[in-house]
């Protein structure tokens, strides 16, 4: 489990915008790499824009797209928000 | 490096891509039909870009063709050949299948990568979704990294100016240095710009500077430009000589690999077909020179501790930039979002599927009605006798008669009418809603219980298909990236009820369960039953996923990322010609090239005698002590065995070896000729009558139609998918017995307590 004291992407609620500190090193590369592709990249902004009916996975906009993302994953981007 | 120091094309090289895409593809029997000869064009034009781009859009208003298209990330997975004339130029124009990186390309993604680095094709149109520019333009400059005559297609204007966005296309060209032409080509905007600039780069009038995205931080320039030379100068004539650098680099390893045997050869085209296609680097060093160049680069990557991480965040940097630079965006209140929020909600996420799924049940039941009845008036009740009479009268031999037209005929013509009109009702509402991208949002939903038995969400996806035709919704599992992932959803989509059991079930439900109730409830009560059994088929798929996950298909659930896409408004003529050309008729050929042998082997066992009784009514004797101990009979599962190709025709094969086996007089219309009778009474007068069937046995043969081997159209379509036959044994056997088992244990249940 991540550090408590730091905010993960997991931790976001809809609405809520942070930005992108890192990508855990715990996700394995092939996965890091995706999420890159995807533009998570240090300092992108990211806001949760929905919660699936079970609460995971949540739907995320990262620059113009909507990308879902299951909380084994989010949860090892650590984040900062913003407003 | 410069932009003017291309790599030398290698001369064979552009035959070579063109025969390999030639084979991989299966689409392109299309313009060969129709007699255009293909192999005499002027230019060859590569069309890319990432999935759900409107590529195929472009491709289809291009050349007059009618690929697939759809709102769901990789659809495309072949590739499509088609050509047009511009300018009395004949240009050869290749569909490629999406693709979003070249750095780090995904299996599916390999033919395009490959075609668009060592194709050389004149022009690569690169189709960009301007509602997502930012996305897209990180592919654009990668791309202007591996090739210089591009045109940049800005596709989907409407849908970004709908969303508040402005782009100026010519700044956007300015900038980029090759030409970019804003269209919507769904609408045919843009086309003839499109066609003349296109023109304009391949003739050489019109000359491009591309932007190079590597060349803007002075390090990592220095570096490539090194590294380029150095391979230039080991492999002469080596196509996108920097690219390759840039991904060694990287070090990524199927390519490492190939540098180090010595040729070019990445992975099979992942469809399996189709030659792979090699670039021979070396062949006299037995790579040694690959080994050096590779301990080389390994040499000067050192010096870049996290090299990858520094090129694609350049790259995403650069693409921000621009689309920052040339779009005008105001503050537009999205509608989308709000039935996003609707459709994924906790309260009604549930509740709305559920109902979407009932209504499109309900039309597809519904509406074959009244077509399939006409189909078999005109094929079974007009045809059938006057072409039997055609037999006789040309002097066939009764056999023979018997066989062509009361077997091989009959059967295929039941598989048409029972087959058809729900196909041809049900695909293309199925091809709206994912049009549409609700398919995308019922994923998401229902990713959470996927999740949890170790599989992917978009296996929903390939389920609601399967509902329509199992065949079908194997080849849908294609969008699931994941081999083990997809491998799951394949093996358990046949516990998805199809269309073609569809027919059984209501029939039965309503002879033997709807009559239990009062006759007022007698229509839901049968509805219910029905649905009960779709239910449990859905509850099988998530139990045997969750079995397969945590034994032979083993393995760390790999990432999931599941793209919501926006939506758009589909268009229903061309969804309607599409989804009946490219899965109505396609899987209903397959289903008559299996219907016809099915046919004559059910003539044949019923009319072929030995010691004095048909080979059916041996078989039948022998399967009747099995058939009882799981509540069934031996017609029953004859039926079953003898109805493998179809399913749809397992009632009126039952009713004819039932007549058959009990002698019963007056019923059918001769030995091995299957039928169906006008009412519901009169088949259960001759099932309880002559059969003897009991509830026992139309509950088990409910059971038994959700639970069996799938049918052979599906079977083959395993096999061709997973191209193993172990897997396919698996996804036909594990069905069966669990069928064998369910009807056991059932039958044993009831003998007990009755
Ligand atoms: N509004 C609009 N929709 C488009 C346009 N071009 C394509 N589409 C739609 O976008 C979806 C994806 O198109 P398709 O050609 O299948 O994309 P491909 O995956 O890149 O081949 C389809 O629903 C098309 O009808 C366009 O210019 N405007
Ligand atoms: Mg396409």
């Amino acid at each position: 489990m991540p550090d408590n004291t730091n905010t993960t992407l997991a931790d976001l609620d809809p609405g809520d915008r942070a930005a992108v500190i890192r990508i855990g090193a715990e996700l394995e590369e092939g996965e890091r790499r995706r999420l890159l592709e995807l533009g998570l990249f240090p300092g992108t902004v990211v806001e949760a824009v929905l919660d699936s009916p079970l609460g995971d996975p949540t739907a995320y906009r990262v620059r113009d797209i909507t990308v879902a993302l299951r909380r084994e994953q989010a949860q090892w981007i650590e984040v900062r928000h913003v407003s | 490096m410069s932009a003017d120091t291309q790599p030398a094309r290698l001369p064979d090289d552009r035959a070579q891509g063109v025969d390999a895409a030639c084979e991989a593809c299966r689409l392109c029997q299309g313009p060969q039909l129709w007699g255009i000869d293909l192999d005499e064009h002027d230019y060859l034009v590569a069309l890319a870009g990432s999935p759900n781009v409107g590529k195929s859009t472009v491709f289809n208003a291009l050349t007059g063709m009618r690929q697939h298209t759809g709102n769901w990330p990789g659809k495309t997975v072949a590739r499509a050949e088609g050509s047009y004339i511009h300018d009395e130029s004949r240009y050869r124009l290749v569909d490629l299948p999406g693709i979003y990186t070249l750095i780090t390309p995904q299996a599916e993604e390999i033919i395009a990568h490959d075609s668009l680095v060592y194709g050389r094709a004149d022009v690569t149109v690169l189709v960009l979704d301007a509602s997502q520019l930012e996305r897209n333009m990180s592919l654009a400059l990668q791309v202007l990294e591996v090739t210089s005559s591009v045109v940049i297609c800005l596709n989907l204007i409407d849908e970004a100016n709908r969303h508040g966005v402005q782009i100026d296309a010519a700044e956007l060209e300015q900038f980029l240095g090759v030409p970019v032409i804003p269209t919507a080509a769904r609408y045919g905007r843009g086309l003839d710009e499109l066609r003349a600039a296109v023109h304009a780069v391949a003739t050489g009038a019109r000359e491009t500077k591309p932007y190079r995205y590597t060349e803007s931080r002075p390090e990592l320039d220095a570096l490539l430009d090194r590294v380029t030379a150095r391979i230039e100068s080991d492999y002469p004539g080596v196509p996108a000589a920097r690219w390759l650098g840039l991904r060694l680099l990287d070090g990524n390893p199927p390519l490492v690999e190939a540098v180090r045997q010595g040729d070019l050869r990445e992975l099979q085209s992942p469809d399996g077909e189709g030659a792979p296609k090699v670039i021979r680097l070396d062949g006299a060093d037995n790579g040694q020179r690959g080994s050096q160049l590779v301990a080389w680069i390994a040499d000067q990557a050192a010096a870049v501790p996290d090299f990858y991480i520094d090129v694609v965040g350049l790259l995403h940097e650069r693409a921000s930039e621009l689309t920052a630079a040339v779009s005008r965006r105001e503050r537009k209140l999205d509608p989308g979002a709000t039935i996003d929020r609707l459709l994924t909600s906790r309260w009604f996420g549930f509740p709305l599927m559920l109902l979407m799924l009932a209504v499109v049940f309900w039309l597809t039941i519904a509406g074959a009605n009244v077509p399939s009845a006409m189909l078999a008036t005109l094929l079974i009740d007009s045809f059938h006798p006057a072409l039997k009479g055609f037999g006789a009268t040309i002097g066939l031999p009764a056999w023979l008669n018997g066989l062509l037209f009361d077997g091989v005929y009959l059967s295929t013509a039941w598989v048409i009418s029972v087959m058809l009109p729900p196909m041809a009702i049900f695909f293309p509402l199925f091809t709206l809603l994912e049009d549409l991208g609700y398919l995308a949002r019922v994923a998401f939903n229902l990713d959470a219980l996927f999740q949890r038995v170790g599989a992917h969400g978009k296996q929903a996806m390939s389920m609601s298909m399967g509902f329509g035709c199992n065949a079908a919704g194997v080849i849908a599992t294609r969008i699931i990236d994941s081999p083990r992932e997809r491998l799951i959803a394949i093996i358990t989509n046949n516990f998805a009820l199809c269309n073609g059991r569809w027919p059984t079930q209501i029939l039965i439900a309503s002879i033997f369960i709807g009559a239990l109730a009062p006759p007022a409830l007698a229509g839901i009560v049968a509805a219910s039953a029905v649905v009960g059994v779709a239910l449990l088929g859905i509850f099988l798929t998530f139990v045997t996923s969750y079995v397969l996950s945590t034994t032979v298909l083993k393995g760390e659930a790999s990432t999931f990322s599941l793209e919501l896409p926006p939506y758009r408004k589909p268009r229903l003529l061309a969804t309607l010609y599409t989804s009946l050309i490219d899965r109505t008729i396609f899987v209903l050929w397959r289903a008559i090239v299996f219907a016809a042998p099915a046919g004559a082997a059910i003539w044949l066992s019923a009319n072929v005698m030995i010691g004095g009784a048909s080979i059916a009514a041996h078989l039948i004797s022998m399967l009747d002590p099995i058939g009882v101990l799981i509540g069934l009979n031996g017609v029953i599962l004859l039926a079953y065995v003898l109805a493998i190709p179809a399913n749809e025709v397992v009632i009126p094969t039952v009713l004819m070896l039932t007549v058959l086996a009990g002698g019963a007089v007056g019923a059918g219309a001769g030995t091995g000729v299957i039928f169906e009778l006008d009412s519901e009474t009169a088949i259960a007068d001759l099932l309880i009558g002559t059969g003897g069937w009991t509830l026992l046995t139309a509950i088990n043969l409910m059971l038994f139609s959700l639970l069996h081997n799938p049918c052979s159209t599906t079977i083959y379509t395993i096999y061709k998918e997973t191209g193993s036959a172990k897997w396919t044994a698996v996804a036909t056997l594990l069905p069966t017995f669990l069928g064998l088992a369910t009807t056991l244990l059932v039958a044993q249940v009831w003998y007990l307590l009755t």
